[in-house]
């Protein structure tokens, strides 16, 4: 196999956004019929990766990349996808491109289709020619075979199951001819178990026709199973690249999750907390993309709770729901009370506050001043900043200047003033206008939702110090929600991984990595079968 | 030249250029027998009467209903209740502030209605806002019919029922604020001190409402209604108020404008008013979602004061009578020009 020129081979890319390195010297090659599985936790270069790979625009936009692609030995340098499907490199990308209003057979040959021509053509030229529908047919059940399974060519888009949905993605990308190279970006995330054994099979299959795949999914097990070879990426490094022949879901789920250098946690000895402030019990939470099926927690007074797990699974609903923001139900008491859920204000009231993970959609006034954004909650809901007038009251603008410039200097906020508008402040300079509105209300419990997304990494450690000195100054009970653990080990007590909406397990800061990963991937079994056969 | 440099700019260069243009037209007017004191007369008195029409576009503006082109629903509810006091019988200033008291409950009641609607077509406020004006306008020109109304001042005189297009209130309340420590140099020149006075003490009460809790909430829900949700806040209610403000303060303005008119104009006189309203808010600087006192007091004497001088002085110079003509495309030319310029929200 040695002297077998790899069909793609990528040689030391790197690349960065701004000065964030995403990427950093990746090198790894394919073969023909190859099928790599390539895993890593969100956020940890893949998509970047993929991106360099078909050429995507924003690359370029954002100041190219270094290092070489490769195909067949040459290189290649991409300047749109079309290119890159013109080299024969097709993609199913993880949200649907398909046209719902179309059949089955449409989107697979769409705009390929065969054509048969009429006396029009010899006036209009080929813009006139009338669609082959029969040929069309052929061809795309031709594709549909070729994936081993059985799809209605007739069927519109828009009445499918999600998973024919996905098997159309990926027969239209099959059905150009010079398709060698496939690239499936967590193909399986909306399949059935049997739908995904389907689709793995079908994998193999095109395998054998010699087309090289590359799988991205966070299902290890079917990385293990369907992947000649694993790749792990982790930080923009890949830190291991390895025939799967003989891996355990265990060992990548703590190549994906390890750090080399950990994050130091200050060793405080046994801490203690106060009453349980607030229990939840089979909550569920309908927010698009990030459902919470059924939750179940408490929290102690005086706690820093982390809320972990990957992209989609429910994390996010937890706080939105409970504050609120999207409709929810099931049982939630704050000291014993019950919160009346799909009511912010009731929520603010009882003493919790929420950070919101959308920092420019939820968080911020962009169009106002940073008073304003930092005042107005505890304007609104307690009445503070307000001056009387007799019988009327107004806002007390001063007392609104006096509170921003205190919390510019508590977060260290980089602004040129009060006055400053909230939307030409930097990523981490908002999120600490956000942490600062939280704060303003002085909460008993706080909420924060991806704290360090998009924020670079001074920013994230003063945001961090920041939660980590009210909660142990003020006693402020904090709720963390984040994608990224090493995050949540460095400042939390106990962490919850959510899994498809529901609550995997809970850890101790302290657990081994792996305990994580395998949590974060659904393979609760897996461990638990681990644990007897050990 | 930097301070400079900055004062013109926040004050923004179409408004500058529109004051020099205005200023030349002072200037131009004496050469073609125009006279000065009458038009400056005829500004501010045009000034008096639109400023609380403008002002109340504000509200709406703030808390992201866009520019109200429903204002003629408020309008509306200003007829009512000036065409009751009529009917009452009411006199002088008695006449002229029953006539608000007796409004504001349709006001209140058609803002209400109105702002419901509004917020079942959240993004596309400004299309319905005009049909609906549309709409209510030709419904009650129906009613103007139907209505019992008995005054003798007010009925079509052969028929003794049904209102007429054109109601003078001359034995009523003409002029009750434009008389008010009116100053009057000559014959051609009165300054309406107490028209003015009042546009200003209204602006003054809308500056204080939009510093009040209430107000807050509302620029809040204007400017981003996740974060106003997120902050406990009610946005449709919000959006109601700011809807129900706007269209009582229609109505007090149709009622500022028929005690300085002399007349009230039924029928589809209030179709067009909306636009004239708007044109002159966006001239002052404002944008679809963001306006203030400066914004209305500045764009209101702006534009009156094109609308005032650019006819008298080209029709004096073309020795024609384009007046009406040339309004239209200057008004409407104006709202063309301003909505091609609006900035919108950072998302």
């Amino acid at each position: 196999m040695g002297q077998q020129t790899p069909l793609l081979s990528l040689q030391n890319i790197s690349k960065d956004f701004y000065g964030t390195v995403v990427l950093h010297d990746v090198c790894f090659d394919i073969n023909p019929g190859e099928i790599i599985g390539l895993v890593g936790e969100n956020g940890a270069g893949k998509t970047t990766l993929m991106r360099i790979l078909f050429g995507m625009p924003v690359i370029r936009e954002t100041g190219g990349y270094n290092g070489k692609v490769c195909l067949d030995g040459q290189e290649v340098n991409f300047s749109s996808p079309f290119d890159a499907l013109d080299a024969g490199i097709g993609m199913s990308h993880q949200e649907f491109s398909l046209i719902p209003g179309f059949t089955t057979t449409e989107n697979i040959v769409l705009n390929r289709e065969s054509m048969k021509s009429s006396f029009l053509n010899d006036v209009f030229g080929d813009r006139m020619s009338t669609l082959d529908r029969a040929d069309m047919k052929k061809r795309a059940q031709n594709s549909i075979s070729k994936l081993g399974v059985r799809l209605d060519p007739d069927m519109l888009i828009s009445e499918m199951p999600v998973g024919h949905k996905q098997f159309t993605e990926i027969a239209r990308e099959i059905n150009r001819e010079k398709t060698r190279l496939l690239v499936l970006d967590e193909p399986t995330a909306v399949l059935t178990e049997t739908e995904a054994e389907v689709l793995i099979s079908a994998l193999r299959a095109l395998a054998a026709q010699g087309i090289s795949i590359i799988f991205i999914s966070h299902r290890l097990h079917e990385i293990i199973e369907v992947a000649d070879r694993v790749v792990v990426l982790r930080d923009g490094v890949i830190v291991k690249d390895t025939p799967t022949k003989g891996v355990t879901v265990r060992d990548i789920a703590s190549w994906m999750v390890g750090r080399h250098v950990a994050t130091e946690r200050l060793d405080e000895g046994v801490r203690t907390f106060g009453e349980t402030i607030l229990s939840v019990k089979h909550l569920w939470v309908d927010q698009p993309g990030e459902t919470v099926r059924d939750i179940s927690f408490s929290v102690r007074k005086g706690e820093i709770f982390g809320i972990g797990g990957l992209a989609g699974q429910g994390k996010l609903g937890i706080p939105n729901g409970i504050m609120g923001l999207f409709p929810g139900g099931g049982d939630v008491q704050l000291r014993d009370k019950q919160v009346r859920l799909n009511e912010p204000r009731l929520a603010l009231q009882m003493g919790m506050a929420f950070v919101s993970e959308d920092r420019r959609g939820v968080g911020l006034l962009l169009d106002e001043t940073l008073e304003w954004n930092i005042a107005f909650t505890a304007m609104q809901i307690q009445g503070k900043f307000l001056k009387s007038f007799g019988f009327f009251k107004i806002r007390d603008e001063a007392a609104m200047k006096k509170l921003t410039e205190e919390y510019m200097d508590i977060l260290h906020i980089k602004c040129t003033g009060p006055k400053q508008q909230a939307k030409e402040l930097s990523g981490g300079n908002q999120q600490k206008i956000c942490l600062a509105k939280a704060f303003a209300i002085r909460p008993d419990l706080l909420f924060v939702s991806e704290p360090t997304r998009g924020i670079d990494v001074g920013a994230k450690k003063l945001v961090l110090d920041a939660l980590h000195k009210y909660n142990r100054e003020y006693g402020m009970t904090i709720i963390m929600v984040s994608s990224e653990l090493e995050e949540l080990r460095s400042i939390c007590d106990r962490i919850a991984i959510v899994d498809e909406g529901r609550i995997a397990g809970t850890l101790l800061p302290t657990a081994e990595l792996a305990e994580f990963g395998l949590l974060m991937a659904g393979e609760r079994s897996a461990k638990a079968e681990e644990a007897l056969s050990a | 030249m930097r301070r400079f440099n900055q004062i013109v700019t926040d004050f923004g260069w179409p408004r500058i250029i529109i004051l020099i243009f205005l200023v030349l037209l002072f200037f131009a007017a004496p050469l073609v027998e125009v006279s000065v004191l009458a038009s400056f007369s005829d500004v501010f008195n045009r000034f008096g009467q639109n400023a609380i029409f403008v002002l109340a576009l504000v509200p709406m503006i703030q808390s992201g209903c866009g520019l109200n082109f429903g204002l003629s629903l408020g309008i509306l509810a200003g007829l009512l209740g000036a065409t009751l006091s009529i009917q009452f019988g009411l006199h002088g200033a008695a006449g002229f502030f029953g006539a608000i008291v007796l409004s504001s409950p349709f006001a209140v009641m058609f803002g209400g209605a109105y702002g419901k609607l509004l917020n079942k077509v959240k993004g596309e406020e400004m299309t319905i806002a005009m049909y609906v004006g549309f709409a209510s306008v030709f419904f009650m020109s129906i009613m103007w019919l139907l209505l019992p109304y008995t005054a003798p001042d007010m009925v079509w005189g052969f028929a003794g029922k049904g209102l007429r297009t054109t109601i003078s209130v001359e034995n009523y309340w003409i002029h009750i604020l434009n008389d008010f420590l009116a100053v009057k140099i000559g014959d051609s020149f009165s300054f309406p001190t107490g028209e003015v006075l009042f546009v200003i003490a209204a602006a003054f009460c809308m500056w204080l409402f939009m510093r009040t809790k209430t107000g807050t909430a509302m620029t809040a829900v204007g400017s981003n209604p996740d974060y106003a949700r997120a902050g406990g806040i009610d946005v449709d209610k919000m959006r109601t108020v700011s809807v129900i403000v706007s269209t009582f303060l229609g109505a007090v303005g149709i009622i500022v404008y028929e005690q300085s008119f002399g007349f009230i104009q039924l029928y589809g006189a209030p179709l067009a008013m909306p636009f004239a309203a708007i044109a002159a808010i966006l001239i002052g600087g404002a944008s679809v979602n963001k306006a203030n006192m400066l914004n209305v007091l500045v764009g209101t004497f702006l534009f009156q004061g094109l609308l005032t001088m650019t006819p008298s002085v080209i029709n004096s110079a073309l020795k024609s009578d384009l007046s009406e003509v040339v309004r239209i495309i200057v008004s409407q030319g104006i709202i063309l020009y301003a909505l091609t310029r609006k900035t919108k929200v950072t998302k």
